[in-house]
């Protein structure tokens, strides 16, 4: 059975929230397609918006975890790369203090994550340098 | 209820057991409207069929030939879609042998508000609906009315407001080349803007789509800038259609210009990508 269809979905780079159709062809994303009549971004996309779908099976996407080791980067699973990120952070944080951390997010997170995140850095780790990457 | 869309149910539900899928557009989340394709394992689905507002189908139908060369399809097209289509087939991008044309004629308002020089299809066999007279874009007789500094002058202010997203290339269903003049950096500059102007990206698109252009109104839909390139693209079109008597999309078996060669013999390669 052929299958194509749009899904429609908002575009992950920037907190504008421009809606976008991801094309599926054969369960395989091929594509985006504006999406007409949507409030926020009315039938038009940046160019950004227009290769959104360009990420998700690129071949330079990370899909696991790098570690490096001995100077070299090697694949890791996501408990030996928490542990060992949670082991520095709290290593630099007892050392130098906390405001020695800074927390990057991501305006292509949602906001729940967003805030999720700034909560990590004020009461886990207990600092106030949080931006994102929106403001470079 | 409109009586298009009921019409048009039925059609579709008279040919979906004899193909492998329909393509028409589809009411999803919120009510904004996509492509998609109908099949007979789903024909629940024909509840959320839509007429308006139009999308870019004949590529729909190339990216699905694309992957199943074979497939049995049918599309729903107004005329725009029909003369896209037609182009794409005149230039070996689609194979029409088993594609079925189902003609949507457009209704006054939807040939307002696309200014549509053609309305209806001449193509297709199935059609829903009356064919209505076509109207002139009210802009089109303004522009040609005006001097050279005059257009110079206007297509310098209207061009200053792209954003450089590349919709109207990404939207084109013209535009289908696997290796992009616009993506090349000795015409177009990446990382400006704005563009250097008058900018060449758009005169290098007004040229590329003389005797293509099949007035869609798609590039202009999607430009975050408003630019009214389709304009500079209809009247392109009425000087082909004065030198060459080529009107894109119309007639099946008339080559297009672009592909007319003056006289037989060989022809030297300039060793250029294109």
């Amino acid at each position: 059975m052929i299958e194509y269809k749009n899904v429609l979905t908002t575009c992950p780079y920037c907190g504008t929230g421009c809606a976008l159709h991801l094309q599926v062809m054969d369960e395989k994303l091929v594509g985006v397609l504006p999406a007409k009549k949507h409030v926020v971004s009315e039938g038009g996309l940046c160019i950004k918006g227009w290769n959104a779908h360009a990420f998700v099976n690129h071949a330079d996407r990370l899909t696991k975890p790098l570690i490096r080791k001995n100077g070299k980067l090697e694949e890791a699973t996501w408990d030996e790369a928490l542990t060992l990120i949670a082991q520095k952070l709290g290593e630099i944080k007892t050392q130098s203090g906390p405001d020695s951390v800074a927390i990057l997010s991501s305006a292509k997170c949602t906001n729940e994550e967003n805030y999720l995140l700034q909560k990590f850095a004020r009461a886990v780790i207990g600092t106030n340098n949080v931006d994102h990457c929106a403001r470079l | 209820m409109d009586k298009r869309i009921n019409d048009l149910r039925q059609v579709i539900e008279k040919i979906l057991p004899d193909v492998d899928g329909v393509i028409a557009l589809r009411t999803g989340p919120g009510g904004i409207v996509a492509p998609y394709l109908f099949s007979k394992e789903r024909p629940d689905e024909l509840a959320k069929l839509a007429l308006w507002p139009k999308e870019p189908v004949p590529d729909t139908l190339k990216i699905i030939l694309r992957a199943h060369p074979e497939a049995k399809l049918a599309i729903v097209c107004r005329g725009c879609e029909e003369r896209g289509i037609v182009e794409m087939f005149k230039h070996a991008q689609l194979n029409l042998d088993n594609v079925t044309l189902v003609g949507l004629q457009c209704e006054q308002a939807e040939v307002e508000s696309c200014h549509c020089f053609k309305p209806f299809t001449v193509h297709a066999r199935l059609t829903i609906g009356q064919p209505l007279e076509g109207l002139r874009d009210p802009l089109m007789a303004k522009v040609a009315a005006m001097s050279q500094p005059e257009k110079l002058a206007f297509w310098k202010e209207e061009f200053s407001h792209c954003i450089k997203c590349y919709g109207c290339r990404n939207i084109c269903p013209q535009c289908f080349c696997n290796i992009c003049t616009l993506e090349d950096e000795k015409w177009v500059e990446t990382g400006r803007l704005p563009m250097p102007n008058p900018s060449m990206y758009h005169m290098i698109r007004a040229m590329h789509m003389t005797a293509k252009c099949v007035g869609c109104h798609e590039c202009e839909e999607t430009c975050p800038a408003g630019i009214p390139m389709a304009v500079q693209f209809r009247l392109i079109a009425r000087d082909v259609r004065e030198m060459f008597n080529y009107e894109p999309g119309a007639v099946m078996d008339q080559k297009p210009p672009q592909l007319l060669v003056l006289e037989e013999g060989e022809y030297e390669r300039t060793g250029l990508p294109h």
